[in-house]
């Protein structure tokens, strides 16, 4: 039965040695194990598969893929990087710049700002079409001037007092329909997704007027274009003690994972250790620094958990 | 999830240009001389590792492939070869099919879920929400 037991660990755990990681790579191809049928079934693949989400909001979302490979996860994660289309500024038209930032400076942070417009209800614009028309561009415009305050303090040295208009941010883009857009999108939807991005510093005196065409890409083409800040995925951590922890063992067994990860119970006056959550754990591997502790547990990932974030 | 329907997309649009004989080269199939054509390199353009190793897991899966790997030739270029080699005398060109549509299959799966579950938590937070007032 050890043997057993060992070929189902091969394949379904990802093992952290003490100096290296083993079973890294995927196994259960038709022929590598005899008594496994490992050829592609799509109802056992659909009965295994379940997506929990732990978490989602407006900026972030956390979930769970169980019963899928590391192939098909990874491009899930590639994709989502590069390939999902956003809507970003693209042609920038000064017609006045006298700020201290120079024009393509400008126009580079301009081109990252992210801007709050579903691209599905947009086309791609056609290559070589210098125009644009309202199914594949959005028009912002940015107008600021910088004047001094005339009500300021004599004395004062606060730039905030003493000028307006001296800080530009996303709040002062104002969207331009163009053609049927402003029947198709009601006031307000058509915005940078934060308003209070810092765009430049004026001086008085000093103006921006100028003009953003907003065009569909993808994050392969342009980083600006990518949806996400970041997309990234770790399997799900597996602890197993191979001999029961008692008393002062006990104590620092849960002192060398993440908080949370090791309770310690009294159990008929004896302390014992027991693995309360692994999903905490972030494998310091700090129980490799301790002789004693080391051969006792267990550190693997669970080879098809895939926790997203 | 918009990039199910990306990698959906991507092999429908790769099956569409390898049937119409295309503008622009999506797909090519190479064979070494003197051998038949169960073992046969496929070039795909503008591809890249999200297709490929998804793809070279589905056809492995396969019990009648002997062997399928993949390269990206030069990380400047955007093309991969793709390796196929069957037991007996199956065409290599069959398990690349399969391969594609069961992808297919398992990204179109993989969005219901994953819609599905999106919205059973966003009914479960709408009905905590109710029940705290």
């Amino acid at each position: 039965m050890a043997a057993a037991q060992a070929v189902q660990e091969m394949r379904t755990r990802v093992v952290l040695g003490e100096f290296g990681v083993r079973n890294v790579h995927t196994t259960d191809f038709p022929g590598n194990y005899a008594g496994y049928d490992d050829a592609w079934d799509q109802d056992r693949f659909e009965k295994n598969f379940r997506v929990d989400v732990v978490h989602l909001d407006e900026n972030s979302l956390e979930f769970d893929m169980v019963g899928i490979d590391a192939a098909i996860a990874n491009a899930f994660r590639r994709i989502l990087l590069a390939e999902v289309p956003t809507m970003a500024v693209e042609k920038v038209l000064v017609y006045n710049n006298t700020s201290i930032v120079q024009d393509e400076i400008l126009a580079h942070r301009l081109g990252l700002i992210p801007i709050h417009a579903d691209p599905r209800l947009f086309e791609y614009r056609n290559q070589g079409d210098e125009e644009g028309t309202e199914i594949d561009t959005l028009q912002f415009r940015l107008q600021v001037r910088c004047t001094r305050n005339p009500h300021a303090a004599k004395d004062s040295s606060d730039p905030n007092e003493l000028y307006v208009n001296h800080k530009v941010y996303t709040r002062h883009m104002t969207w331009v329909p163009l053609g049927n857009q402003a029947d198709l999108f009601p006031e307000g939807a058509i915005r940078p997704v934060h308003d209070d991005i810092l765009i430049a510093q004026l001086r008085p005196g000093q103006e921006i007027d100028l003009l953003m065409h907003c065009v569909k890409g993808i994050g392969k083409d342009h980083a600006k274009f990518s949806p996400v800040a970041t997309a990234s995925y770790r399997l799900l951590p597996d602890i197993t003690l191979l001999e029961p922890v008692e008393g002062e063992a006990a104590e620092e067994l849960s002192r060398c994972f993440s908080p949370g990860v090791i309770e310690v119970q009294e159990v008929q006056g004896k302390k014992v250790a027991r693995v309360a959550n692994p999903r905490l754990d972030t494998f310091s591997r700090e129980v490799f620094r301790n002789e004693k502790l080391k051969k006792v547990v267990r550190l693997a990932r669970v080879r098809d958990h895939y926790i997203s974030a | 999830m918009e990039e199910d329907q990306e990698l959906e997309r991507k092999i429908s649009g790769l099956k569409t240009s390898m049937a119409e004989g295309e503008r622009k080269t999506a797909l090519e199939m190479v064979q070494a001389a003197g051998t038949d054509r169960h073992c046969v390199t496929f070039v795909l353009h503008e591809e890249d590792h999200t297709l490929g190793n998804s793809l070279r897991y589905m056809i492995m899966k396969n019990p009648e492939v002997e062997f399928c790997g993949y390269t990206t030739t030069h990380p400047s270029e955007s093309k991969i070869n793709l390796r196929i080699q069957t037991r007996g005398a199956l065409p290599a060109v069959e398990p690349f099919q399969r391969g594609l549509n069961e992808l297919m299959n398992v990204c179109q799966h993989v969005l219901d879920k994953f819609e599905a579950s999106i919205k059973e938590y966003k009914d479960q937070k709408a009905s905590r929400n109710e029940s705290t007032f």
